[in-house]
């Protein structure tokens, strides 16, 4: 008797860790691009190639990761938030992994270097969206305690308060993107102009990449909303 | 009566089975939320199952019993000829056990109670005639097949947003679980102990009037209250466990609790779902002891114990294994849910054992889930598998109905 039981069938699978694990890793690929830039900066070629794969790698997982959740998400799931908050929410994370992987991709394929000048800046850039994608993630490992309380009450607005430093933390690289745009301007009729067009590229798509981990945490704004 | 014996023998032997087919199967459901959320071990939910299915037959189930015994088929027709009503009964408890056991081996969501009550209803129209059923009083169970779901589905909601406005929400969800909960439990044992006293114990010869069975209801509450504050009182909390997620010592609570509404809901089951199988059974049991149809006679314990033995057998013998494979499946509901969602599913079982309703206990726990998931409390629930659930009994009744029928003519050339 009872080779299958349709109990156990009502509960789907929670999506809530495999995002929270998605998003872990998205993170763990942006933060390699400090190393990469450090690298960048020393001239040190073969140590910047090593942190290119490393993040391709990561970057590769996280797309994997990313269809095993949307598999377990078919349509007919009754769930606290959103299928499409969800599916939204795990589409940003991606592009985060993404965008570094094109960064680094362009800096080991051009072999680019920032001029003396502007290498600390964007450093110090790359290390202040590192800590938006950081704030990011924690927004997003709320989650299972938003889940715990229905989202209501204590919790939520302890999410909300995160949110709130997570714009700060994107205005912040907003700022020093400006400086180092200005940075760069200063030297850039010394240097060679297809690589200082590349520069700028990858300026604007690391503060994409603070950006987008802002718009993270609003798709978490929507869902409490609800 | 001729082949008395016989067709007595043969109650007790189909009776048994399809309270072993019960207790194999259904108690999983009952006590798939408490091992589930890892709130209690496989090996307690099966000797609280055991003993509570069995005081739940023993104590609440003369109700629902009555019912499946005399409340669906008006015999009042067959006159000379009480064969006809043995034969009916028969038939619906092996129809009944075969589509369970087809049921079972495929996985279709099908309730015990939907198909007795669909089996006894066929017999019925073919083996004596459309007006030999009591159209009023089974539309009444239809009714209350859909009305308690809702009942243990809004029951639950309201349940678990109250949990969240006194815990959940609060800045210090620990020290107000701590406090709370175990009041939450004065309901477990107060409507228990209500409809016990109230409905049940008249077959053990006792006899209290509304005014003392509330008051010893609300003892019976208050003794479950200081009980639970007891088990809270043991919870050993572990201070690193909410470094990653702050609720892990409140869950403990719940879990802490979960033993006494495991306890109700076997009680629950035991009350409401031993009647489909020792209703025929008593049924039987009167037209062979006395010769007619009148089915005045008081049920007698023994048909209880038959049902309750069934019940802890099947359990024994199958359950088991089933509690915890459903068990380890369920990983996504944690104590503080499946707390809710027994608590309001037992509560309402028992409401409708004393109202001698025979409801599906797992169409109420999936309604209990479901007001859970209304109030964003549970991460996914797979609607596909809701309507599932839902929908079997649609398909349930005829095919028991039908299955009753040819068992009835197949019965009834075999005797005569």
């Amino acid at each position: 008797m009872a080779s299958k039981n349709y109990l156990s069938g009502l509960f789907g699978a929670s999506p809530v860790a495999p995002l929270q694990s998605h998003m872990k890793i998205v993170d763990d690929c942006v933060t390699q691009l400090v190393n990469l830039f450090e690298h960048m900066a020393a001239g040190d070629i073969d140590a910047v190639a090593e942190d290119y794969q490393r993040i391709a790698v990561l970057e590769q997982q996280a797309d994997e990761k990313k269809h095993t959740l949307r598999e377990q998400l078919p349509t007919g799931l009754f769930m606290p938030i959103e299928r499409q908050d969800l599916l939204d929410t795990l589409r940003i994370q991606d592009l985060l992994a993404n965008r570094a992987r094109d960064i680094a991709g362009i800096i080991v394929g051009r072999k680019l270097q920032f001029p003396e000048s502007a290498a600390q800046r964007a450093i110090e850039l790359v290390k202040a969206t590192v800590e938006t994608c950081h704030q990011a993630l924690r927004v997003v490992n709320e989650l299972d305690e938003l889940v715990e309380t229905g989202f209501r009450g204590h919790a939520v607005h302890v999410v909300e308060v995160m949110l709130t430093e997570l714009d700060d933390l994107e205005s912040a690289t907003d700022r020093i993107q400006v400086s180092l745009r200005a940075d760069l301007f200063a030297v850039e009729k010394e240097l060679y102009a297809v690589d200082v067009i590349f520069m700028y590229q990858v300026i604007g798509s690391i503060a994409q990449i603070a950006d987008d981990a802002e718009r993270v945490g609003r798709r978490f704004q929507l869902m409490l909303a609800k | 009566m001729d082949y008395g014996t016989t067709y007595l023998v043969l109650a007790v032997i189909f009776g048994l089975f399809m309270a072993w087919g019960i207790g194999a199967n259904d108690v999983a459901n009952a006590m798939a939320t408490s091992v589930g959320s890892k709130a209690i071990t496989i090996k307690q939910a099966v000797i609280i199952a055991a003993i509570f299915e069995f005081a739940g037959a023993i104590l609440a189930g003369g109700q629902v019993t009555s019912t499946i015994r005399k409340g669906i088929v008006d015999v009042s027709d067959l006159g000379a000829t009480p064969e006809i009503l043995v034969f009916g009964m028969l038939a619906a408890l092996l129809a009944a056990g075969t589509w369970l056991l087809i049921a079972s081996f495929k996985g279709w969501p099908v309730s015990t109670t939907h198909s007795i009550v669909g089996s006894i209803v066929g017999f019925a129209i073919v083996g004596i005639g459309m007006d030999a059923v009591y159209w009023g009083k089974l539309g009444k169970i239809v009714m209350s097949w859909v009305t308690s779901p809702v009942l243990a589905g809004v029951i639950s909601y309201m349940l678990f947003r109250s949990i969240q406005k006194v815990i959940l929400e609060t800045e210090k969800p620990l020290e107000n679980a701590r406090k709370y909960v175990p009041y939450y439990v004065f309901l477990v044992g107060f409507v228990l102990a209500l409809v016990t006293i109230m409905k049940g114990l008249k077959h053990v010869g006792l006899d209290l009037s509304v005014g003392e069975s509330v008051v010893a209801a609300l003892i019976c509450g208050v003794l479950t209250t200081l009980l639970g504050k007891y088990l809270v009182s043991r919870v050993k909390f572990d201070p690193n466990a909410d470094r990653d997620f702050h609720y892990a010592n409140v869950e403990k609570i719940f879990g802490a609790l979960m033993v006494l509404t495991a306890c109700a809901m076997a009680f629950a089951h035991g009350s409401n779902d031993v009647a489909n199988a020792i209703g025929p059974l008593a049924a039987i049991n009167s037209i062979v002891m006395t010769g007619e149809l009148s089915q005045k006679s008081p049920l007698p314990m023994w048909i209880l114990f038959v049902g309750g033995v069934g019940i802890v057998l099947g359990l024994a013998m199958y359950g088991r294994k089933v509690i915890e494979t459903v068990g380890s499946k369920i990983t996504e509901l944690t104590p503080s849910r499946g707390f809710c969602c027994t608590l309001s599913a037992a509560s309402t079982v028992v409401l409708a054992s004393g109202m001698g309703l025979p409801i599906s206990t797992t169409h109420t726990m999936v309604g209990a889930v479901l007001g859970v998931g209304m109030a964003r409390g549970i991460s996914s629930l797979d609607m596909v598998v809701v309507r599932g659930i839902f929908m079997s009994w649609v398909i349930t009744l005829p095919i028991g109905g039908v299955l009753a029928i040819a068992f009835f003519f197949i019965l009834k050339t075999v005797f005569s």
